[in-house]
């Protein structure tokens, strides 16, 4: 199983799954933030986006994420005039809230372990500067939690992981030690050119043949065994564990990440009282089951028929890293 | 959510930075690097540094890949 939506485009984009013997099967877990975004999350979001003067500053593929009622979206709403700023880095919702000073810029912060630090950044800068007209509303979530929960399951029959290069990055090998140490399966952190995957699937199906179970690294040239401290000491500076909720899989205790109360100011949870209310997916949706795994794209009824990347039903055809996106772009010609 | 970019750094100026790749500039932030300088090869994930690229590794396994592309011609 790889749990990464970068690694999910990139194995469907090098056709990696046609290269794999017949007795290895590559499932796409959780690794898709937007993805594993719950629906009660999305609702909130768009709640969020019809107060008075907020504009929400947000990564590109949250924009077109299908809300509960029909053909509701970020994207839908701006249409109507709610105001949303695509930006590559939560730092640019700085210099927004400084052009904009009549404005309320909420950003949202989606995203692992590879994202948080930044956002962690975002969220201290913010505090700060003083600027009193921004804040972040935080959906970030953390890996550890989720595999467990998942190794947890009565059905689960993974025999080893790929594990994601850039959370890797600011986890290090020591971060996942766990998965061989606890359960005694074998895990390869890989990059994310179609060498490093096919290097660390070939390391990873000799682990399993051979009945070891080890951490291995695959992507040296930017992973070091200890990770990044920096990165992990300015997370654990702003954010502490809270429950999540996670579509398809449900609460996994301590699996988000909370702005901590000393920046509580930042807040965007605090600052609106938005509450989360827990929400059924859209009727027919099976991105919670492609999500963990137990479904693969081609096998949801509504996959290429009714739900494809012009119309989405769910996230995982709208995120460009989401399984169903990948499957659907990089299908095999007719 | 591992979308990253390698950069090289042209700039850099406490936290902040700026990163070169086929001649797009663009600010980065720095925090999470020990002693960034420039000339300094790095992963960018949403306009921050996660960690510096060695140099001396991706040449090594550039070669390796090569090695394995010739390797599998002859098959």
């Amino acid at each position: 199983m790889e749990v990464c939506g970068t690694h999910t485009m990139a194995i469907a984009k090098a056709g990696i799954r046609s290269l794999l013997p017949p007795d290895v099967e590559l499932i796409s877990g959780p690794g898709c933030p937007v993805c594993v975004t719950d629906q009660s999350e999305i609702d909130a979001i768009l709640r969020l986006s019809e107060e008075r003067n907020v504009i929400l500053a947000t990564y590109g593929d949250m924009v077109r994420v299908p809300g509960s009622a029909a053909g509701d979206s970020l994207a839908a709403r701006s249409a109507k005039g709610a105001r949303v700023r695509v930006v590559y880095s939560p730092i640019d919702a700085l210099g927004i809230a400084r052009e904009n000073p009549d404005a309320e810029i909420v950003f949202l912060g989606v995203g692992f372990e590879t994202t948080a630090p930044g956002t962690a950044a975002f969220v201290k800068a913010a505090k700060e500067s003083g600027l009193p007209n921004v804040s972040c509303l935080s959906l970030l979530k953390t890996c550890e939690p989720v595999l467990r929960a998942l190794i947890a399951e009565p059905d689960f029959r993974v025999d080893g992981f790929l594990l994601p290069g850039h959370v890797s990055t600011i986890l290090g090998e020591d971060g996942f030690r766990f998965l061989p140490e606890e359960f005694g399966i074998p895990a390869v952190i890989g990059g994310f050119e179609p060498e490093d995957i096919i290097v660390a699937l070939t390391r990873l199906i000799r682990q399993i043949r051979n009945g070891e179970a080890k951490i291995e690294n695959e992507y040296r040239r930017a992973v070091r065994p200890e990770g990044n401290p920096l990165a992990r000491r300015m997370i654990e500076a702003v954010f502490e564990p809270e429950d999540s909720l996670w579509r398809g899989i449900g609460r996994i205790p301590k699996s988000g990440l909370a702005i901590r109360k000393e920046y509580e100011t930042i807040d965007a949870k605090k600052r609106f009282g938005l509450v989360i209310r827990e929400t059924p997916e859209p009727a027919g949706c099976r991105c919670g089951s492609v999500i963990r795994g137990a479904v693969s794209p081609e096998r949801c009824p509504l996959f290429g028929r009714i739900c494809t990347p012009e119309e989405p039903v769910g996230p995982c055809m709208v995120s460009s890293e989401g399984a169903c996106a990948a499957a659907y772009k990089y299908r095999p010609a007719e | 959510m591992c979308l990253a970019v390698p950069f090289r750094l042209t700039k850099v100026d406490g936290v902040n930075a700026v990163g070169e790749k086929d001649g797009v500039t663009r600010d980065i932030r720095v925090d999470f690097l020990r002693d960034p300088k420039v000339g300094d090869y790095v992963v960018c994930h949403a306009g921050f540094a996660i960690e510096r690229l060695d140099a001396a590794q991706a040449q090594a396994d550039l070669d390796a890949w090569n090695e394995l592309e010739e390797a599998l011609a002859t098959l």
